[in-house]
């Protein structure tokens, strides 16, 4: 969680300026709000299982990054926390199912499916290629956020520009793929 | 007792929408949550439960503006054991609407027929 709250430090004004042009600009600094909240919470009482780690990660995004993203990730955390259980390890099937878990639960809160330009267009096809390979690597999650820049926005604050959110990468998406690379290197996801 | 929540990305936008409804209907139960919990745009989740909590109602009528209102909104709902409904009206004329027919004392399915016709979110 440290290293996914340094990644989104470095690259808070990045996220901020992709949701300029397709949403209200301030993606970076929410999510910004919600690590830092959920890091802090992680190391002033430290978790002691796995599962707990995730639902502390959940409710602190839940409750402080204040835009779409917050209840968006939150019910992924959430998802994912009910997947661990009792598991303290995880094989990488078992990391492949509770991503899909969280992915379902992006789906379900934002009542939203692929091509619509969210950060679905991220996790779907991100779990799905970690499950039939066994594998992630930046690349793949680059090209992936890319993928996004030609679609044309329905869900979402950006669905409200229509053909204009053409041609913009999504910033859920982008933050999204930061998110999995910080897992590629730190959960063995590679 | 029917009641009213009302949840936008600022503070000013409930405050005043609350202001102008208690003209229409000065004695009915309404609740607001507007900003982040520091005061900024955006929503609060702990804000939509305090919200819901503080209001009295056996019945409440939600609106919301945007976005991550609705989102946090269904999840408090989630965990409330409250009757709520979102009622994807528009959000002024919605609320206002709502606030006289309860101010009026309207049954539920009269507040239904004239909210029907103003429910504008579909995203």
């Amino acid at each position: 969680m440290d290293a996914f709250t340094n990644t989104i430090e470095e690259n808070k004004t990045h996220l901020s300026k992709l949701d300029n042009p397709i949403g209200d600009g301030d993606h970076g600094h929410n999510m910004s709000r919600g690590v830092k909240a959920a890091s802090e919470a992680l190391n002033s009482t430290p978790p002691k299982t796995l599962s707990e780690v995730f639902k502390t990660v959940a409710m602190s995004l839940i409750s402080k990054v204040g835009g779409a993203a917050g209840p968006l990730y939150g019910t992924a955390f959430l998802n994912m926390s009910k997947y661990i259980g009792d598991n303290e390890t995880l094989s990488k099937e078992q990391i492949a199912s509770m991503l899909e878990e969280g992915l379902n639960g992006i789906k379900t809160r934002g009542k939203a499916t692929t091509g619509e330009k969210t950060m679905i267009d991220l996790w779907e096809p991100a779990v799905n290629h970690f499950k039939e390979n066994g594998t992630l690597d930046a690349s793949i999650i680059d090209d992936y956020v890319e993928k996004t820049n030609p679609m044309k926005a329905t869900k979402g604050r950006a669905a409200y520009l229509g053909e204009r959110s053409i041609g913009h990468t999504d910033p859920g998406a982008t933050s999204s793929g930061l998110l999995f690379k910080t897992l590629i290197d730190t959960a063995g996801l590679s | 007792m029917n009641g009213i929540i009302l949840v936008s990305h600022t503070r000013g936008m409930v405050e005043g929408l609350r202001a102008l409804l208690l003209e229409v209907a000065g004695d009915i139960p309404i609740t607001i949550a507007g900003g982040t919990d520091e005061g900024d745009v955006g929503t609060s989740f702990e804000k939509i439960q305090s919200a819901i909590n503080e209001n009295p109602a056996d019945m409440i009528y939600a609106f919301h503006d945007l976005g991550s209102a609705k989102l946090n909104l269904d999840m408090a709902i989630e965990m409330s054991d409250k009757t709520i409904e979102i009622t994807n009206a528009a959000f002024v004329e919605g609320a206002y609407v709502v606030a006289s027919l309860i101010g009026a004392g309207a049954d539920q399915d009269t507040i239904k027929k004239n909210l029907d016709p103003i429910r504008i979110k579909n995203r």
